[in-house]
């Protein structure tokens, strides 16, 4: 749709009324995946590997079976072989085969009559093991003579010579880079690491499964996408997709870490194995920190050629990331592909390794790779605007890619809002306080692709006119409330009158989770589309009961009306009106819309933060927080706002303090919350936010996906604001205080 | 193990249940007395999602054994409204779009009351503060900060 | 004729060309006859690869058609959280 066919005006998109499920969510009535119990119903318990990577010699279940109430007990053995390719990745991970390949791998699993008796008796399960050598550090694992992880997983794409735990080579790019950092006057080169993180969502995996002898078998689950669970459930335990009825509880969080699976298939071998009564399997934390999630830990090269006027005139990028002991976890293609979409370059090279090390399958984290990558990327062109005395954002002005420009991973780009949020957050207030001693002001930019993806909506008008809207994204961040706003406004009803119910798999055609920011673009493109074919419907009817064309039919503020005087003269028949009639006018009025939709708006950011350093603790507070994001266009504001604060909290804690921290042994030594820190309300100001609207040609409203961007610039913008404070670089994340004294005391460059 | 008969109160109304010595009062909570608001997160007292009050002091339900509770009054989320009448900060967590998943509300807003009771006026650092002990991933905290300030200033407008 | 860019890193399969010219009407027929002209690309094109058709990124579709003059850029695969 060209630009200026986006309506300007709306009636509803861009209001901010209550959520539909607010009410439930403030009184604890909502369910999550915890919460939902069945008649007969057994607890599970997980057996887990305590070493980084050994061999799984013996597993002796008697003394657990023979506890009053263990009903089963299930190990790889109860799970059909032959698998390959990423069905065998879940399924190796679900349960571990011959090895346990890291600290938290799940080795067997128990169900009895109570949780504390499934406890228990996974105690007794006796597992012997032959402790092998570990790696856990991506630069460790990069080591020529470094214990191999999984021996023979290089693909071909691997160059021969390289060391034994890449798995996966890649490289692309376009011009000369070297003719173009000849061109420069300043070329500087850096390295940059990161650690893994975990998504950190408070509602630990659970789910509530059943699964009789015949195969047939229902799951309730917390998930971002159930059609998932059902392909990947189905597929580890060898049954049919079809016979697996998978409904999505409320979900406490997701951040692309519930876009997979990771025990659910052992809740329904149990049951299976139990004579098909349900089990419930609830993870504890440290079982989520240990043994779900994580992002990849990454090392990072960074080279760029800057001219003294700012203009970057090449830029090289060689990334290290493992991500687990599973191929194809490791997000380095995103990474690489994200580090430089912000500029326009003439002259780029981009080489990744994946590589693999003892820890667990990394899963999707909020715009996976782009973090690390703008970590590296975004930390050294403030480093070289700094050396250059240029200001940050005039540089990304100057070098900002823009519609048409030929994006660091190839194809060009459509409309795009990149410089609207450098021009904003120029302008902000915020970018004018005077800092005092030990303050220092941090800028950095952002981007995620975004995303469309399989998606399935079916909408029924009811008998009085209010309307239904089915969809199969799980609402995490009030898709709910947005997609009600959008079927609303297409209608010309009321929000109220309109209900939107997340629906188990069987209810609709395939959808992809909630992820890659779809929800609201995808799910919303295909409400407004089926809302559209319900209209068409409505006319018939009217024009039916008129005597006149349908063609001669128009819908306007949720009724239909003739259109124009040649018509004829009929006053307007309300949705109210036709869904009452319709029964015996034709039949139900539903409206679907089944699609893989295209025209998905890239998204940008930019990052102002202010910050104190404690130049004796090395502690570094928060002063203001300035989040500019395009949205294309806002459908609910506030959450809008809401996914701007959050992915910036989740990339300030990135920043500051959250590690995966493992010992020599090859232990994680944090899996609580306590030390796992994630930011508290005490260490955040109010963050502001500025929405800028870009509208996207290739959604009805102009959406784009507003999820992921936000996490992207925390990392470096923080970087940069305490290297400004400080006068100290860290290159290396988390910059928590002991490390941000100890580089103030070296007063070197980190 | 044999279990252990408990009376206690539960938002006003008397209960029994027969507790496991080792259950904790979170789990009695929720899988004894069908309560789910409360949540677990953690188990180890990190994130506050399973936030009650009993004898009007916020405790971890997670840190407390159900036997514990024995003859005392224990107020939780399915508590905070009068019937259909929602607690003001309930309210205003809707109005402020102060949640998104939701899993830490009931424990925030728990929180929330506890502090408000104790304190009508906070700033936003005793806000800040208060709430330290609830984790919530999704929101940055900025608007369920907003939401307790202004469900405390209508609340002292009214008093 | 359509021109495909592909990523370096499949030079290696197809004798070191970046750039294949195909005759196809759609995507599918493009990816299918990538893989005639070069059959080492099996499986790298049966995996999830990830095309941009004229700027947008598409993931499904093997039925959108392709022009002459489209500028097509294959991707390795991307996921989102």
């Amino acid at each position: 749709m060209p630009k200026d066919e986006l309506k300007q005006e709306f009636r509803l998109i861009g209001t901010r009324p209550d959520r539909p499920d607010g009410l439930d969510k403030v009184t604890g009535r909502a369910r999550y995946g915890a919460d939902i119990s069945a008649p007969g119903m057994l607890h599970a318990a997980v057996v887990r590997s305590p070493h980084a990577h050994a061999r799984i010699v013996r597993i002796d279940a008697t003394k657990a079976l023979a506890l009053p109430g263990v009903k089963a007990v299930v190990t790889r053995a109860d799970l059909p072989t032959g698998l390959t390719g990423e069905d065998l990745n879940l399924q190796d991970n679900t349960l571990a085969g011959d090895v346990a390949l890291y600290d938290g791998h799940a080795v067997a699993a128990v169900a009895a009559t109570s949780a504390l008796i499934a406890q228990d008796a996974a105690k007794l399960v006796e597992v012997t093991y032959e402790v092998l050598p570990h790696v856990i550090d991506v630069d460790d694992a990069m080591r020529p003579d470094a214990p191999v992880v999984r021996p023979g997983a290089a693909d071909h794409s691997v160059p021969e010579g390289s060391p034994p735990n890449v798995a996966r080579y890649m490289e692309f790019g376009h011009g000369d880079i070297e003719a173009g950092f000849k061109d420069a006057d300043l070329v500087m080169e850096k390295t940059y690491k990161t650690e893994a993180t975990h998504q950190g969502y408070i509602e630990p995996h659970a789910c509530l499964g059943q699964m009789g002898s015949d195969g047939k078998g229902e799951m309730w689950v917390c998930t971002q996408g159930h059609w998932y669970i059902r392909r990947m459930s189905a597929a580890v335990l060898g049954v049919e997709a079809a016979q697996l009825r998978v409904t999505p509880s409320e979900i406490g969080g997701g951040f692309g870490g519930k876009t997979t699976i990771f025990s659910e298939p052992i809740a329904l071998a149990l049951s299976r194995k139990a004579g098909g009564r349900p089990v419930k399997l609830v993870m504890s934390r440290s079982e989520v920190l240990r043994a779900t999630g994580p992002t990849a830990s990454a090392s990072m090269d960074v080279r760029i050629g800057m001219k003294k006027d700012g203009t970057i005139t090449a830029a090289k990028a060689v990334f290290r990331m493992q991500g687990g002991a599973f191929i194809g976890m490791s997000p380095v293609g995103e990474a690489l592909s994200c580090a430089f979409a912000c500029y326009d370059i003439p002259n780029l090279w981009h080489e990744g390794h994946e590589v693999l090390a003892n820890r667990p399958k990394a899963a999707a984290y909020r715009a996976p790779g782009s973090p690390m990558a703008a970590f590296a990327v975004e930390s050294l062109v403030d480093e070289m605007c700094r050396a250059l005395s240029l200001d940050p954002i005039d540089v990304r002005l100057k070098n900002g890619a823009r519609e048409g420009t030929k994006s660091s991973y190839g194809p060009k780009y459509g409309v795009i809002g990149l410089a609207e949020t450098l021009q904003a957050a120029k302008a902000h207030p915020n970018y004018a306080v005077k800092l005092g001693p030990n303050q220092g002001r941090g800028v950095a930019s952002g981007f995620w692709f975004n995303h469309g993806g399989e998606t399935s909506v079916s909408l029924a008008i009811g008998e009085d006119g209010s309307v239904t809207v089915s969809v199969g994204t799980p609402d995490i961040g009030g898709s709910r409330a947005s997609l009600a706003l959008m079927t609303a406004e297409t209608l010309g009803i009321p929000y109220e009158d309109v209900r939107v119910n997340v629906v188990e798999t069987g209810a609709l055609g395939v959808n992809e989770p909630t992820h890659g920011s779809r929800a609201t673009f995808a799910s919303g493109k295909a409400a407004v589309e089926a809302a559209r074919s319900a209209i068409k419907q409505m006319c018939a009817r009217a024009a039916a009961e008129w005597g006149i064309d349908a063609e001669a039919v128009e819908w306007k503020d949720g009724a239909a009306v003739p259109a124009g005087p040649n018509a004829g003269k009929f006053p307007p028949m309300s949705i109210a009106e036709i869904g009452s009639k319709m029964g015996s006018t034709g039949g139900p009025i539903s409206g679907h819309h089944e699609s893989t939709p295209g025209g998905v708006g890239a998204s940008f950011g930019t990052h102002v933060v202010d910050v104190e350093v404690d130049p004796e603790t090395g502690h570094t507070t928060v002063l203001r927080y300035l989040v500019v994001q395009d949205a294309g266009r806002a459908i609910h504001p506030a959450y809008v706002e809401g996914q701007y604060q959050g992915g910036a909290a989740q990339g300030i804690g990135w920043a500051l303090n959250e590690e995966y921290v493992y010992g020599a042994d090859g232990r994680l030594q944090n899996p609580l919350f306590l030390d796992y820190r994630m930011p508290v309300a005490s260490d955040l100001p109010m963050i502001d936010t500025v929405i800028i609207e870009v509208p996207n040609p290739g959604h009805p409203y102009g959406v784009r996906g507003v999820g992921e961007t936000g996490i992207t610039p925390p990392l470096p913008a923080r970087a940069n604001a305490i290297a400004a404070a400080t006068g100290v670089r860290l290159r290396s994340l988390p910059m928590s205080p002991p490390k941000v004294l100890a580089a103030i005391k070296a007063g070197a460059d980190g | 193990m044999s279990k252990i008969h408990v009376s206690t109160t539960v938002n006003g109304d008397p209960v029994d249940f027969l507790a496991d010595p080792r259950e904790t009062l979170l789990d009695c909570l929720r899988n004894q007395l069908g309560l789910t608001g409360s949540k677990e997160g953690c188990g180890t007292g990190d994130c506050g999602a399973c936030s009650v009050t009993v004898d009007g002091v916020l405790v971890s339900s997670c840190l407390m054994l159900g036997v514990e509770a024995e003859g005392k009054q224990i107020e939780t989320i399915e508590g905070m409204a009068r019937g259909n009448d929602l607690h003001p900060l309930q309210r205003k967590f809707i109005e402020h779009a102060a949640l998104q998943y939701g899993f830490c509300t009931p424990g925030i807003l728990v929180a929330a009351k506890a502090l408000l009771d104790k304190n009508p006026d906070p700033t936003e650092t005793e806000v800040r503060y208060w709430l330290a002990g609830n984790l919530c991933r999704c929101t940055g905290y900025d608007k369920i900060i907003r939401a307790v300030m202004d469900a405390a200033a209508e609340m002292r407008s009214a008093a | 004729m359509v021109e495909v860019n592909l990523w370096a890193g499949l030079r290696r399969l197809t004798d070191g060309a970046l750039v294949v010219t195909v005759e196809a009407a759609t995507v599918g027929q493009m990816l299918d006859a990538l893989v005639r002209a070069h059959p080492a690309l099996e499986p790298e094109l049966k995996g999830s690869v990830t095309i941009a058709l004229d700027g947008e990124v598409i993931t499904g579709g093997r039925n959108t058609p392709v022009r002459p003059d489209s500028e097509v850029y294959l991707l390795q695969r991307l996921k989102g959280g």
